[in-house]
């Protein structure tokens, strides 16, 4: 079993829509799942059936237990983040500014305040339509996206994918280059960068490599809309070339996406022509290489 | 324009990409041609809003965070701050304590807890902030060294910061980070109005409601720009008038944008389209949003 | 020697886990006495964050000589494991935790 992680570092390069390209191509030999908890959106081109699904804690939150409170407001004393407010002699936590440090509950003298667990957002496991099966979440109003939700749907895949045997498990990954990146290429065999030649783009693309490389995981690089500026495109390539990247493609800037994700599609599914082609050629080198691994 | 009290506007969207620096730098440029205004850039995970905007770089100071420093001769090796520490940001290896000041939230536990004051809390830098000035737009940003985790304490200061060196500027404009978690709570909790910036497809239905719930959890106005416009479906449309939620302006789907924009130049200049999207969402938010917000 | 290996599991056939702050186990093999003892980790594998600093404090309460994981420490269990004097050896991943041991005593794995 190996794990592939798409990552793009910037939003709205097509990663999404390209790792779903991929789980269809892929079809019953691979487990999917979507780690880009803060946007989750492959379950619009994958249609899961929310088979099972179970609550995710992250985290503590402070609680005041009232009855034993002597209130001395020591916990606000103590309290660096503003959490704890007194109306009426009365002493809470708002659980929006609370960090879950547990400095309050550990000076209480009375022994009234209790960490519990926070309660995330949700995680499932799903029935997809290309015959496989997906691990995806949804994280809360405000909850903070963690290294431990992208860890938790990780593992439930490829737990799948070794007690069903598939060959694959492909992982759509995190924005950003802070933790929950981290966590979504920690363990994986073959990493696929997905970027567009803007001037962000290849910024973007450059930080979230320095990571891949302390993690010293093989790359590709796919160029979505690469047509739409040769000058950066050709910088793209040229780091690309430094870096020992394998380049898998480039691909045309084209309306098909969009209009493949209307219609709840894939562009491999919509489009008939270039873009099915190239997309199709980049899976089957994304296979050869991870076997090669 | 009418003058009224200072407008203090988020530009948010739940996902990345769907082109919420462009608005921010175009619209604040825009502003800047009649009047004064603040940009403040604070995905400070990736600020890319500078890439678009030229101007002189008027000052620059590091951000801070205060975290524990081990004074090796006070020390006991108790343990009590490996203990105390909910967020292993101290381990004890021995005789000696190792602090990794990047996972510190400075809640000061550990140096207040230590009994023999071996801790003392210390400023450890955490990123840069930037000012820069061309005309009247003023540009602020915040970069978090890599490495570092908590974008809401650098998103706090950068904001008042901007609001302190410009507390009477007409349009004060905050360029959010993507998504719906704490960073983006953090800038949206004081501001006056929120532009949700957001394309017509499913993805962008899906995040656009995501972040709606989010700002509603705060009783924020908001109204909705769509980019992109032409290209997938009406659905957004729909949404917006189900929910009540006005929609401010449409900006057309066309590749010169996208090309426009792939080499960091300012889009209304180029494409008249553009220009009468900001001006109607600038007539917008001085004729009906009430500012003065603290 | 006392070695450690990043485990999915508690035997000798169990595979390396390539994680090291979110390892599910650490696995010790004292080759003086010749016995293996596993060490659950789930318990830091749940923290949100500095999952990789809180497993360095465990490796080093069980003071092995060498490390044997798959993708390496990241930066801030790096860190603390310099303090360590121990020798670190990657890229052992897919491997059950005997043929890791083989390579390790071949001089086949790679040092960080």
């Amino acid at each position: 079993m190996k794990e592939i992680v798409i990552i793009s570092g910037k939003g709205g390069t097509g990663k999404t829509s390209l790792t779903a390209a991929f789980a269809v191509l892929g079809g019953n030999d691979v487990v999917v799942a979507d780690c880009d908890v803060d946007a989750a959106d492959m379950h619009l081109l994958l249609q899961p059936d929310f088979n099972y699904s179970d609550d995710f804690y992250s985290g503590e939150l402070a609680y005041i237990e009232q009855a034993d409170c002597i209130r001395c407001g020591k916990c606000k004393d103590v309290c660096r983040f503003d959490a704890i407010s007194v109306k009426l002699n009365r002493f809470t936590i708002d659980p929006m500014n609370c960090e879950g440090c547990g400095y309050c509950a550990r000076i209480c003298p009375a022994h009234c305040i209790r960490n519990k667990s926070r309660l995330a957002g949700k995680w499932y496991i799903s029935n997809i339509r290309t015959g496989s099966i997906m691990v995806h979440a949804r994280l809360g109003i405000g909850a903070d996206n963690s290294g431990k939700l992208v860890a938790k749907v990780k593992d439930e895949a490829k737990g799948i994918a070794i007690e069903e045997q598939k060959e694959f498990v492909l992982i759509d990954g995190s924005p950003g280059i802070g933790c929950p990146v981290v966590s979504s290429l920690s363990g994986a065999s073959f990493v696929v960068l997905v970027t567009e030649p803007s001037v962000s783009g290849l910024h973007d693309l450059k930080r979230v490599y320095e990571l891949v490389k302390k993690f010293k995981i093989r790359a590709a690089c796919i160029i979505n809309k690469a047509d739409i500026n040769l000058v950066k495109c050709a910088e793209i390539e040229q780091f690309l070339a430094e870096e020992g990247i394998v380049h898998l493609a480039d691909l045309p800037y084209d309306e098909n996406f969009t209009k493949a994700m209307t219609q709840g599609q894939t562009i491999v599914e919509y489009d008939d022509g270039l873009l099915k082609d190239l997309v199709t050629d980049s899976w089957e080198k994304v296979k050869r290489l991870v076997r090669e691994e | 324009m009418t003058s009224q009290k200072p407008l203090k506007i988020a530009i948010a969207s739940g996902k990345g990409g769907t082109g919420k620096t462009t608005l921010s730098t175009n619209l604040a440029a825009f502003i800047a041609e009649q009047q004064e205004v603040v940009l403040v850039d604070l995905d400070v995970e990736e600020p890319n809003s500078g890439l678009f905007l030229n101007g002189e770089m008027i000052h620059e100071e590091f951000n801070y965070k205060m975290t524990p420093q081990w004074d090796e001769s006070k020390c006991t090796v108790c343990g009590i701050c490996r203990k105390v520490c909910n967020f292993h940001a101290i381990i004890q290896l021995g005789p000696s304590i190792l602090v990794f000041p990047e996972l510190c939230h400075s809640c000061y536990a550990c140096s207040e807890l230590c009994t023999v004051d071996a801790l003392p809390m210390v400023p450890k830098k955490t990123g840069i902030l930037k000012e820069f000035s061309s005309g009247n737009l003023h540009f602020i940003e915040s970069r978090l060294d890599i490495g570092e985790e908590q974008a809401v304490p650098t998103i706090a200061k950068t904001k008042k910061y901007a609001i302190g060196k410009f507390p009477d500027a007409q349009f004060t404009l905050f360029d959010s980070p993507p998504g719906t978690s704490c960073p983006m709570m953090e800038v949206i909790k004081d501001v006056d109005f929120v532009i949700l910036v957001t394309e017509p497809t499913p993805f962008g239905l899906h995040d656009l409601s995501l972040a709606v719930e989010t700002i509603r959890a705060y009783k924020k106005p908001c109204g909705v720009v769509i980019n992109r416009y032409g290209i997938g479906n009406n659905d957004v449309i729909e949404y917006c008038q189900n929910e009540n939620i006005p929609i401010l302006a449409k900006i057309a789907n066309s590749r010169e944008i996208a090309e426009l924009y792939s080499s960091g130049k300012l889009i209304y200049r180029t494409i008249p389209e553009v220009k009468v999207a900001l001006n109607e969402i600038l007539d917008y938010c001085l004729n009906n949003v009430e500012g003065g917000n603290k | 020697m006392k070695i450690a290996f990043t485990s999915s599991g508690t035997t000798w056939e169990s595979i390396i886990d390539p994680r090291f702050g979110r390892t599910e186990y650490i696995v010790i093999f004292d080759e003086e006495s010749q016995e293996l003892s596993a060490v659950d980790n789930s318990s830091v594998k749940n923290e949100a964050h500095g999952a990789g600093t809180a497993t360095s404090q465990r490796v080093f309460e069980l003071s092995p000589d060498v490390l044997i994981t798959g993708n390496g420490p990241g930066d801030n269990a790096s860190t603390a494991l310099k303090h360590l004097k121990m020798k670190i050896l990657v890229n052992a991943h897919d491997l059950t935790l005997r043929q890791a041991y083989e390579k390790y005593k071949n001089g086949e794995l790679k040092e960080v």
